[in-house]
């Protein structure tokens, strides 16, 4: 017997049906075709699955998608608003903080979810945030310089 | 093809009525039990989801002790004031758990409940004497977290029960925890060794009061009290640390792995103590009542 | 490609760094991946995997598999043609087209644990995944061969009862694990070493290790009516998985159409095929478009990891650092199939340095392990660890500093190489120079501190790309190449298109496209692209504007040889000026149907003249002497490029590849149980570098033109992953006082060998 969920995805009360073991990461990319977040390992160890749920971020891939019931998911998708993207991808782009670009959504979320709460991390408080988000292409190295130009940029300051 | 069902029950009584079903497997963050059924080593029937139950989903602090619910995620108990205050030690080995993401989401109960020798919320809870509190068909009954692990991946539970939280006493006046793991890279590793050290110091900071607690080195994690004694009637000082250390080593039982050779983790105990107690010492000089 | 080099060319675009075409779409989620393709109807598919690492397979029973609701198809060995031994061309390093037929499938025996064995696909993943478990496989278990040294033992288990060792004798006689042995050398080496004063020996062995890509291998597969399949596949190689499945397949290559995905991910792991001509059969089985999707443990168990090594290397130089012979043998794991990229290995390992007096002898080993591909410069970040440890150690004994003894032996332009050709320009003593005098080099360094110098060198390939330039009506222009970009290489073409074009990189747009819309095109791998494709999209980019010229020319009545084109515009040469304003390229292109048509240029070529890459790097570490934890401290990256035509991406190049390197001196490495199953297929286990392990990797561009390419370019993306290796080693052993002979330099590893120091 499938359960019916019914949740909010970035914004839009959404509803679908699903099995009790799928994951949340499962039903987003399968059922919802919100295929910006990741499949990376499905073990919670690589982070290209990163959502905020209920305003925590977490790695979708070890949700089950019944939890989603009345609760409130962002993705990639709903970063940008409209054609105005956020000052993350703006960053991400202008640093070339993406050679392949898989991780990147995952990045985006979890970076986004670290200045939400730090305005201004210093460089270690931004790479022990980071460290579930995978990145196998960049080193990390300009990734970690568009994060910080972010936060210099989203708190007025230049960097 | 058999259906899994999944379950949201708000009280204990009905999680409990439901974890009678053989099948049933308790879901909080999902973080150990998701990744064991993707790998096969379960087959759930029944999820039971204790998130919505109020008594899992919270932290209250009374004058005597720190009640921490099962299903509370690492990051609530990370970002809590009282806590980081009272047991900095346990902050530091629930804030080990994984990466930001995990923490979202892993509790300290299901930590515990998975009993996975290298846990690493295990030894700190055994420093500072937290005591488990298990809700089932019998009605409450509490078991000091060192006795709640029986084997890798066994617990106490019986069917139908489940661990509602943890009873952690206030500790008495200089004292304080500390918690170190070694792993081979600098975040989401599975602990090779865990060590969590709490200690009281009289006015004079003498130490009067101590408990060791080693993890990843034996089949649940290990009280020491050998090396408790090596610090008691000591001021923190390297003899008395190297003693405790070695008692540390001395009693660990480590098997040899992916993650470790045998000897490499005997020596690690060791190393680890020694650092654990004495950043335990030093806070402890500096704690307030707590 | 016969134009010289504008050595001291003014640049406009080239050397910018804008925003990447595909950019937006990735920062957003829009990027459409190899998993995030579906079609109405699709099938699931999943693959069942062998448990045992040698084994005969009896017979296979799919009958309940077939029986469950939901399957649609299952398809094992059987429903495979043979194929006969082949060398494969179009992939990247050794492979045959034999082998990687049974690989892809097995048939008589099972050859590593996680060996294809059979397939299904039914209308759910789960269906599939139980219809898997259902299938009834009858092995004869053998004794797997799990190491080098249980591979050469005289009593080792055969993996290939009927295969002969190759190349030069002595090799064994009568079946064996060696699929080949080969010697490589010059002068005399027992005077070269007679000659030296001070002789060092080094032995190291390294593990099996993976190129990490966060990707796993993902295909959609779609058979018609009329029988031709259509492919989405995440792939370095379009055109390579097209050839590969129809001769796996034994189907003609114009049966099978290949639409490159974005790929997350390769490094030389995706040059192959694995579950392509899988999806393909079980589409036209079934009759429904099948979607194969690898998990992150089979990437790990199935797919091609790099070779595990034993290495020994002795180098011998006179007091004042003059190198005067160097001998290396070199035993590569093959895996299950013969070709591990020893003989690359062979050819790079003492590429860098002056060497009259040289033997190199390299053993290709098969064994028990899932069959190795390409991994960025396959075969030589090992080789380079070895010599580049030998060389730290000699500079110790000699008194030296470690940049001065390379100096003092470096290749440059006239040399003949160890492997054979003469040099061209190339910028190896340029690196070791800046090297030198970076202020990283001088920086003071703390207790239990130490910094490692290592270089590192890669030949770069060339070989065949199709490139085509069209003009739209409003005088922007389309790029149309073959190559799936893994590191930005669009952005790099587009770049060449608008400096030849004389537009703004944002009015060209660089498509990936797939085997039917563009000429034929070797993979993106081998450091190629930006050289070679480039070189097509150059010429392709002259092509049209000799024909913008010819128009211009036609619209003036003047001859073609009046007309020049300059800053995106022709030009009338002529004594009087403003006779004809310049015509810009938008102008022409408004006009392009009234001047003869459309305006497409063209190039296809095998390039040639490809030019080697050279760098050196910088490295400090600091061991807790407790624990043998390593922290890498500071990272300098030196290499010459050529000309870095978007600095960014070159940058992003030599990082990433630091970081591969990192991660496998420190922690990465395959843990194989008794019985021959990976232990840590998974990221949790399987070590690779997070954000808080590493600090700022700092990069230093060195530009010396390559004089092979219009415009300099030589290939980047493989170079940065040789010298690190050794970098770490070398910082490790000058930090912790010991002498390193394993890779990875795990805590416990570095603490037993500081035990034994002390």
């Amino acid at each position: 017997m499938k359960i019916h969920v019914h949740t909010r995805v970035n914004g839009e009360a959404t509803e679908f049906l699903c099995a009790a073991d799928r994951s949340l990461l499962e039903v987003l990319r399968d059922e919802l075709a919100l295929t910006g977040t990741k499949e990376g390992c499905s073990t919670g160890d690589c982070g290209a699955c990163s959502v905020m749920l209920d305003g925590r971020l977490v790695c979708a891939c070890l949700v089950l998608a019944p939890e989603a019931e009345g609760r409130s998911i962002e993705t990639i998708e709903g970063v940008a608003k409209g054609a105005d993207i956020h000052v993350l991808q703006r960053k991400f782009l202008e640093h070339a903080a993406l050679q392949c670009g898989i991780c990147t959504p995952g990045f985006i979320i979890a970076a986004k979810a670290l200045l939400e709460r730090n305005p201004d991390p210093s460089e270690e408080e931004t790479r022990y945030w980071l460290a579930g988000n995978l990145c196998r292409c960049t080193g990390y190295d300009k990734i970690i310089h568009a994060v910080l130009d972010a936060a210099a940029d989203l708190r007025g300051e230049t960097r | 093809m058999e259906e899994i069902r999944y379950e949201a029950p708000t009280t204990l009584s009905r999680a409990s009525e439901l974890l009678r079903e053989p099948g049933a497997r308790v879901l909080a963050g999902g973080t150990d039990l998701i990744v064991q059924m993707r790998t096969g080593r379960f087959a759930p029937s029944l999820f039971v989801d204790v998130k919505r139950i109020p008594e899992l989903a919270s932290i209250r602090l009374d004058p005597a002790k720190l009640w921490l619910g099962a299903a509370v995620p690492a990051a609530l108990v990370v970002e809590n004031a009282d806590i980081a205050r009272i047991f900095p030690g346990l902050v530091e080995a629930v804030d080990l758990i994984g990466s930001t993401q995990i923490q979202g989401r892993a509790s300290v109960g299901g930590n515990v409940c998975n009993a996975s020798p290298a846990a690493d919320t295990v030894p700190a809870l055994i420093a500072i004497g937290a005591v488990c509190a298990i809700a089932g068909p019998g009605g409450e009954r509490n078991v000091p977290v060192e006795s709640f692990n029986t084997a890798p991946g066994k617990n106490a539970l019986r069917p139908g029960e489940l661990l509602a939280g943890f009873d952690i006493p206030r500790p008495a006046a200089r004292t304080a925890d500390a918690y170190l793991r070694f792993i081979p890279r600098t975040e989401m590793d599975i602990a090779v060794v865990g060590a969590g050290v709490s200690v009281t110091l009289d006015a004079n900071g003498v130490c009067t009061h101590a408990r060791v607690a080693l993890g990843a080195v034996a089949p649940t994690a290990i009280l020491v009290p050998d090396a408790a004694a090596a610090l008691i009637g000591s001021r923190g000082e390297d003899a008395a640390l190297a003693r405790a250390a070695a008692a540390a080593s001395a009693a660990s039982r480590p098997i040899a792995d992916k993650r470790g050779t045998v000897e490499y983790r005997r020596k690690i105990s060791g190393v680890l103590t020694k650092r654990a107690a004495a950043a335990a010492f030093e806070r402890a000089r500096g704690a307030r009542s707590a | 490609m016969s134009e010289k080099p504008r050595g001291e060319r003014k640049f406009k675009y080239v050397g910018t760094r804008p925003i990447r075409h595909d950019g937006l779409d990735k920062v957003t989620g829009r990027a459409q991946f190899g998993a995030d393709y579906a079609l109405p109807g699709m099938l699931w598919g999943k693959v069942l995997r062998s448990p045992h690492a040698h084994a005969r397979i009896r017979g296979i029973d799919v009958s309940a598999a077939l029986a469950l609701d939901g399957v649609k198809a299952v398809i094992t060995g059987r429903d495979f043609p043979d194929v006969a031994s082949e060398a494969a061309e179009g992939g990247e390093g050794a492979n045959d087209f034999g082998d990687l037929a049974m690989n892809v499938m097995a048939r008589e025996k099972a050859l590593y644990h996680g060996h294809a064995v059979a397939a299904v696909a039914a209308t759910t993943a789960r269906i599939a995944e139980e219809a898997c478990k259902r299938i009834v496989v009858d092995y004869e278990v053998l004794k797997p061969v799990l190491s080098l040294d249980e591979a050469l033992a005289p009593d080792a288990p055969i993996l290939h009862e009927d295969a002969r060792a190759t190349g030069h004798e002595p090799l064994p006689k009568g079946p064996s694990n060696v699929a080949s042995r080969r010697e490589l050398g010059r002068g005399d080496l027992a005077k070269g070493f007679a000659d030296a004063d001070v002789i060092v020996e080094r032995d190291f062995r390294t593990p099996m290790v993976h190129q990490g890509y966060i990707e796993p291998h993902a295909v959609l597969a779609r058979t018609g009516q009329d029988g031709r399949s259509v492919v989405w596949c995440c792939t370095q190689g379009p055109f390579m998985v097209r050839a590969f499945s129809a001769k796996v397949l034994g189907l003609s290559t114009d049966m099978i159409k290949v639409i490159p995905t974005e790929i997350g991910g390769g490094f030389g792991g995706k040059t192959t095929v694995y579950g392509e001509p899988l999806a393909i059969l079980l589409s036209r089985k079934a009759g429904r478009p099948v979607k194969l999707v690898m998990s992150r443990e089979e990437v790990f168990r199935a797919t091609g990891p790099t070779s595990g090594t034993h290495i020994r290397v002795k180098m011998g130089a006179t007091r004042d650092g003059k190198l005067t012979a160097a001998e290396a043998t070199l035993y590569y794991e093959a895996g299950a199939f013969k070709g591990s990229p020893v003989n690359a290995a062979m050819m790079t390992v003492f590429a860098p340095y002056k060497l009259a007096n040289v033997r190199i002898e390299g053993w290709d080993i098969v064994l028990n392990k899932p069959k190795v591909a390409a991994y960025r410069a396959p075969g030589a970040p090992m080789a380079a660890l070895v010599v580049e440890t030998v060389m730290d150690e000699l500079a110790e004994k000699l008194g030296l500093d470690p940049i001065d003894l390379r100096l003092e032996n470096a290749v440059h332009e006239g040399v003949q190489a160890t492997y054979g050709p003469k040099f061209r320009a190339i910028g190896f003593v340029e690196t070791l120079r800046a090297a030198k005098s970076h202020p990283h080099y001088k920086a003071p360094l703390g207790k239990n501190q130490g910094r490692g110098v290592a270089c590192g060198f890669w030949f770069n390939a060339g070989m065949s790309s199709s490139a085509n330039v069209s003009i739209n009506e409003d005088g922007s222009a389309v790029v149309v190449t073959g190559n799936p970009d893994i590191g930005g290489s669009r952005a790099s073409l587009a770049l060449m298109a608008a400096e030849e074009l004389g537009i703004p990189v944002e009015n060209v747009r660089p498509v990936v496209a797939d085997t039917e819309a563009i000429g034929y095109t070797d993979l993106t791998g081998g450091s190629r692209v930006t050289f070679a494709t480039g070189m097509a999209v150059i010429e392709a980019a002259r092509d049209v504007i000799k024909q913008l010229r010819a128009r211009a020319a036609q619209i003036w009545s003047v001859e073609l040889g009046s007309v020049a084109w300059e800053d995106g515009h022709a030009l009338l040469l002529t004594e009087a000026p403003g006779v004809h304003e310049p015509l810009s390229l938008a102008q022409l292109a408004g006009r392009a149907a009234q001047t003869g048509g459309p305006i497409v240029g063209r190039a296809a070529l095998n390039a040639r003249g490809a030019g080697p890459g050279f760098a050196t790097h910088i490295c400090d570490v600091e061991v807790d002497r407790e624990t043998g934890a390593v922290t890498v401290l500071r990272y300098t990256a030196v290499q010459d490029a050529g000309k870095a035509i978007h600095p960014s991406y070159v940058e992003g190049q030599m990082q990433g590849g630091v970081a591969q390197g990192i991660g496998w001196a420190l922690n990465e490495e395959y843990v194989f149980d008794k019985n021959g199953a990976m232990e840590n297929a998974g990221f949790l286990d399987y070590r690779m570098p997070v954000a808080s392990d590493l600090p700022m990797i700092d990069t230093v561009i060195v530009e010396v033109p390559n004089p092979m390419h219009p415009y300099g370019v030589r290939g980047v993306g493989e170079t940065p992953i040789v010298p690190p290796l050794a970098a770490v080693a070398n910082a490790v052993q000058h930090a912790a006082g010991v002498k390193l002979a394993e890779l990875p330099i795990s805590p416990p590893r570095l603490l037993e060998a500081i035990d034994r120091a002390s």
